[in-house]
């Protein structure tokens, strides 16, 4: 999939109506349509059409991964060699507990870090031990790491457009 | 921090069940429920309960905001502790502000920025700077090796 899609007036206007949650009620499609005065019609194919165009990345829902049981989540970073981070970071990024890895711009001085891995567990001994992982396998070509546990959640709303 | 609820074994098999391919039909919930094996009237009860208690934040559409014209950039601030609340006021207080967590580290506040314009993103971080008088640090990706945020229930 590549390229934009781009959102038409009723897709935003769609997408602002049901960016809060959808309705929990026995047909919610139905009564998003009566919000927006659409047919009900129209609003799951412009959903479908949304999900299967890629703006839409997936319906379902979206866990408090504390209350969940893992409590301990930590964002690694590590400084791993311009010249081998593009191979290594694919390889990080397929071990099975990685959730989230990107390359991202160092900040020197005061950051070093341009490989960023999230790991989760239930304790931080956990995460330690998923993160150890990824130190064997980055090898010689990591130089530095961290890991910056969460401590709170200060906000979790996922994006909103605006109204 | 808060500690993690008591769920059982049908509140684990919604929360892992249904991170993903809701339908989009006339009674999703129903065709939910039947996967599960339980009543479309339980499982609607049951993720009120969950979205009541904040086990679960959202139940719906989740957007892929650069699919659609948009940017998504992670960013840091380095915040003195006796500001801590102040400037999370700030911060949180812009909707362009999707999600928002304090880590440990001199780099204590770290914040995702969505927008629906690439410019929207450096409008944001400016108006960041200007209301909390912190420099923002902003560290957007350059290559994306791996995303799929589904941790099943423990």
């Amino acid at each position: 999939m590549s390229g934009i899609y781009p959102l038409d007036e009723t897709d935003r206007a769609l997408i602002v109506a049901v960016q809060g949650g959808l309705p929990r009620v026995p047909r919610p499609y139905h009564a998003i349509a009566e919000q927006t005065g659409l047919a009900p019609e129209e609003v799951m194919r412009r959903l479908q059409s949304m999900l299967d165009g890629g703006a839409i990345r997936r319906i379902g829902a979206v866990p408090n991964h504390y209350a969940i049981g893992w409590t301990a989540n930590g964002m690694t970073v590590w400084d791993v060699d311009d010249a081998r981070i593009d191979a290594l970071g694919a390889q990080v990024g397929a071990l099975d507990f990685v959730t989230h890895c990107y390359r991202r711009p160092r900040a020197l001085p005061a950051w070093p870090y341009n490989l960023f891995a999230m790991v989760h567990g239930s304790s931080r001994d956990e995460c330690a031990a998923k993160a150890a992982h990824i130190r064997a396998l980055l090898g010689d070509a990591c130089c530095a790491s961290d890991i910056l546990y969460s401590t709170r959640i200060l906000k979790k709303t996922g994006l909103r457009l605006s109204a | 921090m808060r500690e993690a609820v008591n769920l059982d074994a049908i509140d684990r098999r919604i929360i892992d069940g249904l991170q993903g391919d809701f339908s989009i039909c006339e009674r999703p919930y129903q065709v939910a429920a039947e996967r599960l094996g339980i009543s479309e009237e339980e499982l609607l009860q049951r993720l009120d309960r969950l979205l009541e208690t904040r086990v679960l934040t959202r139940f719906g559409p989740m957007m892929q905001i650069e699919r659609v014209g948009g940017s998504f950039v992670l960013a840091a601030i380095a915040v003195p502790e006796a500001d801590y609340e102040r400037v999370a006021g700030q911060v949180n207080a812009l909707p362009q502000v999707a999600h928002n967590y304090r880590r440990e580290h001199l780099l204590n506040m770290w914040f995702v920025l969505a927008t629906e314009t690439p410019a929207g993103i450096g409008e944001a971080i400016a108006r960041i700077e200007l209301d909390t008088g912190l420099q923002v640090h902003a560290f957007p990706k350059e290559r994306e090796y791996f995303v799929e945020m589904k941790l099943a229930a423990r």
